[in-house]
């Protein structure tokens, strides 16, 4: 049995996926990335091969991905988060046309064929309005863990509007509306509606068709979810793995090198 | 003696400044402003009074400015920061004509005519990265508080270049220059340099002329003025010690005293001409 990985080193978290030649996913691994990012990409990928009691060298073909990929020192070639959600995203969801990726630190819309290839996409790389940092920072202020964030958003009644635009200050904003006795999960609501019409415009540049596949880990919230469907007007693809997307792609690209003969034999590989 | 007050409710702190009739400051209150901007403001005042030992019902004239000011109920009048700040500015330093003022989440630059008056002025209230919470969160990242800003910049021996794009961002920048080596102090320095182009930029959109006077509580960290001078490549004004986060306060408080004297010689003339009739 042939196997090939996939490391998505990203700004937040670092997930790692290991394909058989079957493309069917064998194992996954997920850990924060923290500051030493060398050492997040071997962490994720040693907890992969463990999961499957799996020898390094039986895997053929490493892909580096997501922004820290050129710290993948391990992998045999680098591609761009991009390119790995798109084809990520097209392998899991076959009728996907746009992609929106989440994450913590960026978000991404991503237009793609019908054979996975990018047509068209946009991010924001200047501001972390819109990111799952907007959340975290909402979440700490209202000292409430990431993970029910979404939850309770879902219980307000009216959404209290966000005004800022910048994270940073949106934590103020956040508070001030507290003190000022609106209620939590209402403004959540708000904060949920901020970050899912930022992703939108972004969506807008490079033009929404449908299927919309969602990515990232913000594809763990909920909240994000149901305000994306609503505001979209249709119900985006969204699995129990899409935060892997990166992760997925990028073990498939590993996968056709691996099937086209193009493994690196060791000498080649430890250059590289 | 008569004594008129500024408030000036910033976004994080709030200072008092009461100042006598022959222009002598007499006492300072700061305090955080929290989210109750009212009481930011009564407790701002009530230790600017103790501290001049002055008692409220002294107060003939009272003027509010800043982003709390129509929440100070206690004011006769309120004035925006950018008049209050341009008063404070030419006060200190009559020759001002481009005025700086670094807050806790605002940047502002004006320029000024010949008489004192804001001619046109630019604003970053969108955008931490523009404003001191660009500092703190750098600060943060490092394990520093805000206090220990100043200190530790002051210790920079080269400056480790920060984009300064996103406050947010830093982070993963920041922790990227830490695990390379570079010294916590020569990031901060690189922070407020960062800080101190985006002030170079906006300044220009006013067409800056000296004199300059740079102003806010940013301005309490020594390097800033230092560096903001030698990227503008001249002397700028910073009011000494803590007196730059009140300057606003000052400006608002002589402003109080000026609305004070028209309205007492308006009161005088009418006087004089019932006395007449």
């Amino acid at each position: 049995m042939a196997y090939g990985a996939g490391v998505d080193v990203g700004s937040t978290q670092t997930k790692a996926i290991i394909l058989d030649e079957n493309r069917q996913i064998v194992s996954r691994a997920l850990i924060d990335t923290g500051a030493n990012v060398v050492l997040a990409a071997e962490n994720a990928y040693a907890e992969a091969l463990r999961n499957l009691s799996l020898d390094e060298r039986e895997v053929e073909y490493v892909v580096g991905t997501g922004y820290g990929r050129y710290k993948v020192t391990f992998g045999d070639t680098q591609i761009t988060e991009i390119s790995c959600h798109g084809r990520g995203a097209v392998h899991m969801f076959p009728g996907t046309r746009s992609v929106v990726d989440m994450g913590g630190q960026d978000t991404k819309a991503i237009r793609v064929s019908p054979t996975g290839e990018i047509l068209d996409f946009c991010m924001n790389d200047k501001c972390a309005a819109g990111t799952g940092r907007f959340l975290g920072a909402a979440a700490a202020a209202l000292e409430i863990p990431l993970g029910e964030l979404g939850q309770v958003a879902l219980q307000a009644e009216k959404a209290v509007k966000i005004s800022t635009t910048c994270t940073v200050f949106a934590e103020s904003e956040v508070v001030s509306w507290l003190g000022k006795g609106k209620k939590i999960e209402d403004i959540l609501l708000g904060v949920h509606q901020s970050i899912v019409s930022r992703s939108l415009g972004l969506m807008r540049r490079v033009g929404i068709e449908p299927e919309v596949t969602f990515t990232g880990g913000v594809t763990k919230n909920i909240g994000v979810v149901t305000v994306l469907n609503e505001m979209i007007g249709f119900p985006v693809n969204v699995g129990p793995d899409s935060h892997y997307m990166g992760a997925l792609g990028a073990a498939l690209f590993a996968m056709d090198r691996i099937m086209a003969g193009r493994v690196p034999v060791d000498g080649e590989r430890e250059k590289a | 003696m008569t004594y008129t007050a500024g408030i000036d409710v910033g976004s994080t702190y709030t200072k008092a400044v009461i100042l006598s009739d022959d222009d002598k400051i007499v006492g300072r209150g700061l305090v955080k402003t929290g989210f109750k901007l009212n009481e930011a403001g009564e407790r701002a005042l009530a230790v600017a009074l103790s501290r001049a030992n002055v008692a409220q019902s002294d107060l003939t004239y009272i003027a509010s400015t800043g982003y709390g000011r129509f929440q100070t109920s206690i004011r006769n009048v309120n004035v925006t920061d950018l008049t209050a700040t341009a008063r404070g500015s030419r006060f200190l330093y009559p020759n001002t004509l481009t005025i700086l003022d670094v807050g806790g989440q605002t940047m502002k630059a004006s320029r000024l005519d010949g008489a004192g008056k804001v001619k046109s002025f630019r604003l970053n209230d969108k955008c931490a990265a523009g404003t001191g919470a660009f500092l703190e969160k750098t600060a943060r990242y490092m394990g520093f508080n805000t206090e220990e800003i100043g200190p530790l910049a002051a210790t920079s021996k080269t400056i480790v270049p920060i984009s300064g794009v996103c406050a947010v961002f830093a982070e993963s920048e920041v922790i990227n220059c830490l695990s390379q080596g570079s010294a916590p102090a020569d990031i901060m320095q690189g922070a407020i340099a960062s800080l101190v182009d985006r002030s170079v930029q906006l300044m220009k959109r006013v067409q800056m002329e000296p004199e300059f006077t740079l102003v806010g509580g940013i301005l309490r960290f020594e390097t800033m003025a230092k560096v903001a001078q030698e990227k503008l490549g001249m002397k700028v004004n910073v009011p000494q010690g803590d007196l730059v986060q009140y300057v606003a306060a000052l400006g608002a408080a002589l402003l109080a005293q000026h609305r004070l004297r028209r309205l007492n010689e308006q009161g005088a003339q009418a006087e004089g001409e019932k006395e007449l009739a």
